[in-house]
């Protein structure tokens, strides 16, 4: 089997296996935490003057269209929740791939001890990093511009990961100590933050809702590098 | 996957050297699948795919709204 194959194989049981596991505990746990919020959310905008859902006009050639409250969103129970698993089993997928691909350079997966601390790595890389800076956070809670926060989580996530490969496979204290340096500087940089922290939500709430959402995370990545170790040396045939 | 094989098969009669280069580029090409895949479920800016992928950019603590 190709490399590829074996990276995309390894990746999609790991994921469908672990994405149905922290799918049910988001369900259980945060998933109701931002419905709660949503009830302050609403509550907002009930006050909040009408929204005006007219269509209107715009340059020649541009399509008619309105821009309303009413753009598509699953219903409420099933529908929402069935997208809620499908989706966390394709992130598991993604994050599978990053995963495999990443220690496949380092010679690939033995065992399910080792793909369990490559998981742990990413339970840093991808939750621990970037939520030092940017919390997981409820609906209706401020905050900054969503494309500057979308870019210092990637490359908070990139320089985590570099600097963690480097203490990891670096055999110089030289290399260990470029690799704190750039675990380090995304939080030197500094996350986008809203202009106020005042919020509707309950700091009790949020508070609930950081700790369901990193635990539930940590459980999630264990599971995906575990499954991972596991399955790559029984999906890859010596030949390939 | 054409171009794939065509690489796979290259390497399997060529040197060390052109082996590394497929290893490299499979691993790339893995990668970059993940990174689309994420980027479709943590990062689109389409309201309709993020209305659906709601709750898990909220749980997964991927930057919403």
């Amino acid at each position: 089997m190709s490399l590829f194959r074996t990276i995309l194989f390894v990746a999609a049981l790991a994921g469908i296996g672990t994405g149905l596991i922290a799918s049910a505990l988001h369900l259980f746990t945060t998933v109701p935490l931002i419905l709660q919020a949503e009830t302050f959310e609403n509550a907002g905008e009930e006050t909040a003057p009408a929204v005006t859902t007219d269509v209107h006009e715009h340059a020649p050639g541009t399509a008619a269209h309105s821009h309303d409250e009413e753009e598509w969103g699953p219903a409420d129970g099933i529908e929402r929740n069935g997208l809620t698993v499908i989706f966390t089993v394709l992130t598991g997928f993604g994050f599978g791939l990053l995963l495999v691909a990443a220690s496949e350079i380092a010679g690939g997966l033995k065992g399910w001890h080792q793909g369990l601390l490559w998981g742990l790595a990413g339970f840093a890389a991808f939750t621990v990093a970037p939520g030092l800076g940017l919390p997981p956070e409820l609906p209706a809670m401020p905050a900054a511009d969503l494309a500057a926060r979308q870019l210092w989580w990637v490359g908070t996530v990139a320089a985590t990961a570099g600097g963690l490969a480097l203490i990891a496979f670096g055999r110089s204290p030289l290399l260990a100590v470029l690799g704190v340096a750039l675990v380090l500087a995304p939080h030197v940089i500094g996350a986008p933050q809203p202009d106020s922290h005042e919020s509707p939500i309950p700091e009790a709430l949020h508070h609930s809702f950081v700790v369901a959402s990193v635990a539930v995370s940590f459980v999630f990545w264990a599971l995906l590098g575990g499954l991972a170790g596991w399955l790559r040396p029984r999906l890859a045939r010596p030949a390939g | 996957m054409t171009t794939h094989n065509s690489r796979d098969a290259a390497a399997s009669h060529d040197s060390l050297h052109s082996s590394l280069a497929s290893r490299a580029l499979q691993i790339t090409f893995a990668a970059l699948l993940g990174v689309f895949v994420l980027g479709g479920v943590g990062f689109s800016h389409i309201s309709a795919v993020h209305n659906a992928t709601h709750d898990v950019r909220h749980a997964n603590a991927f930057p919403c709204h």
